[in-house]
C-alpha cells in the first residue's frame, strides 16, 4: 500500500523484515542506519523491551533519490519475531509493500525459521495478501557463526526449508558484520520499486 | 502494487485547506493526516517546531492499531477518544474514514473541548471530498 503524493511528488513504500525472534532484524537495521547515515534524516526510532528484544518495532526512514520525477521515501520496519508479539507484528505488516525474511543459520533455529514463515503467510492472509504475490527477499543470516564453530544450517537445507516453493531471491549474510546487509536491502527496494514504476508514469 | 486511498493532486490541495482553516489558523501546532500503514498523507504546522513527522506516524498507526485491537478484546467498536496530555504538548488522534487517521498536536493555548469540536468540523468537511 505504497502511497503517491501528487502534489510534492513524492511516494512512500513500507518495507517489513520478518523473521524468528533474535534471527538479527534489528541488527540490519542498526548497520544499514549506521552505514548509510548521510541519508537518514532522521533518528532510528525502536520500541524495545529489556533486553534488547524487539517490543513493537524499529522504523527507518530512507531517501533513495527519485524514479520518473518523484522522491522515493523507503521505510524500513522490523517486526518483534517473539512468538508471544503476534498481534503487533500483525499491526506493522499493514500495508506492507515488500518483506525481507532474515532467517536464523543457527542449526537449532531450524525449527523457528520454519514456523515463521508460515507464521507471516498466516498474518498475510488475514489483510487479504498472498506470500507469492508480494516482493520478498530470503535472508540466511549469521553464517559467520560457521567460523566460531556453531554448528549452522547449510544453504541448500535452507532453500529447501523456506524458498523451494517461493523461489525469492536470497543472500547469505551476517548482520553483525555487515555481509550482504546492504545488497538484501538493495534487491528488495529494487523489486518494491519496480512495480511502481508504472504507476508513476 | 495496490495503494491505500488515492489522493489527486487538487483533493490534496483541498484537505490543506481545511486543516489549515479549522485547525492551524485557530492554534493547533500541528496535524498530520496519515493512513494506518504510517504513510504520511498531508502535514501542516505552525512552523515554529520541527517534529519528525515521519516517526510520528509510523509511532502513531502502531498506537492507533493496539488502541484498537484493545477495544475488540473487551467488547468494543472502538475508542471514540484517543487523548495524550503532556505538560506543554498534547497528541490528539482521531479517525477520519477507515484506514485514515488525523493527528493533531496543540498546546496548553488550546483547550481539548474545542479542539475535538475543531476536529470534527475538518473531519465532516475532508470526508465530503474522499
Ligand atoms: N554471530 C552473529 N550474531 C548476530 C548476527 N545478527 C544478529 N546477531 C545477534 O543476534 C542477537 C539478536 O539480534 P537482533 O537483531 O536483536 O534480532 P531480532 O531479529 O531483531 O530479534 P527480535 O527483536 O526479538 O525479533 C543479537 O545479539 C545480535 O548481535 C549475525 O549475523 N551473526
Ligand atoms: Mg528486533
Amino acid at each position: 500500500m505504497a502511497l503517491i503524493n501528487p502534489k510534492k511528488k513524492e511516494v512512500q513504500v513500507k518495507i517489513v523484515y520478518y523473521g524468528p525472534g533474535r534471527g538479527g532484524k534489528t541488527t540490519n537495521l542498526e548497520y544499514i542506519n549506521e552505514k548509510f547515515k548521510k541519508r537518514i534524516q532522521n533518528e532510528m526510532v525502536t520500541v524495545k523491551t529489556y533486553g534488547d528484544r524487539t517490543l513493537f518495532f524499529d522504523f527507518l526512514p530512507f531517501d533513495i533519490g527519485e524514479i520518473k520525477g518523484h522522491s522515493i521515501k523507503v521505510q524500513l520496519y522490523t517486526v518483534p519475531g517473539q512468538v508471544k508479539y503476534n498481534a503487533t507484528r500483525r499491526l506493522v505488516l499493514r500495508g506492507v509493500d515488500g518483506l525481507v525474511f532474515v532467517a536464523d543459520s543457527m542449526d537449532l533455529r531450524r525449527e523457528m525459521n520454519i514456523r515463521s514463515l508460515q507464521n507471516l503467510k498466516e498474518n498475510l492472509e488475514t489483510f487479504n495478501k498472498n506470500i507469492f504475490h508480494i516482493p520478498l527477499v530470503m535472508q540466511y543470516n549469521k553464517r559467520d557463526l560457521k567460523e566460531e564453530g556453531i554448528p549452522i544450517l547449510s544453504i541448500e537445507t535452507l532453500q529447501k526449508d523456506l524458498n523451494s516453493r517461493l523461489q525469492a531471491p536470497y543472500f547469505s549474510a551476517s548482520a553483525v558484520r555487515g555481509d550482504n546487509v546492504a545488497s538484501t536491502m538493495k534487491k528488495i527496494i529494487a523489486m518494491t520499486v519496480t512495480s511502481l514504476r508504472k504507476k508513476l508514469e | 502494487m495496490e495503494f491505500t486511498i488515492e489522493f489527486d493532486k487538487q483533493q490534496i490541495e483541498s484537505i490543506e485547506n481545511i486543516l489549515q482553516e479549522e485547525l492551524i489558523d485557530t492554534g493547533v501546532q500541528s496535524v498530520i493526516l496519515m493512513d494506518l500503514a504510517g504513510n504520511v498523507v498531508v502535514n501542516l504546522d505552525k512552523g515554529d517546531k520541527n517534529h519528525d513527522v515521519f516517526s510520528l506516524a509510523a509511532l502513531a498507526a502502531g498506537n492507533y492499531g493496539a488502541v484498537s485491537a484493545m477495544a475488540n478484546i473487551i467488547g468494543e467498536q472502538e475508542f471514540s477518544l484517543l487523548f495524550h496530555k503532556g505538560e506543554e504538548e498534547s497528541i490528539h488522534f482521531s479517525k477520519v474514514v477507515e484506514d485514515l487517521l488525523l493527528l493533531t498536536i496543540f498546546d496548553k493555548n488550546v483547550s481539548l473541548g474545542f479542539l475535538r469540536l475543531k476536529v470534527a468540523e475538518a473531519i465532516k468537511r475532508i470526508q465530503k471530498l474522499i
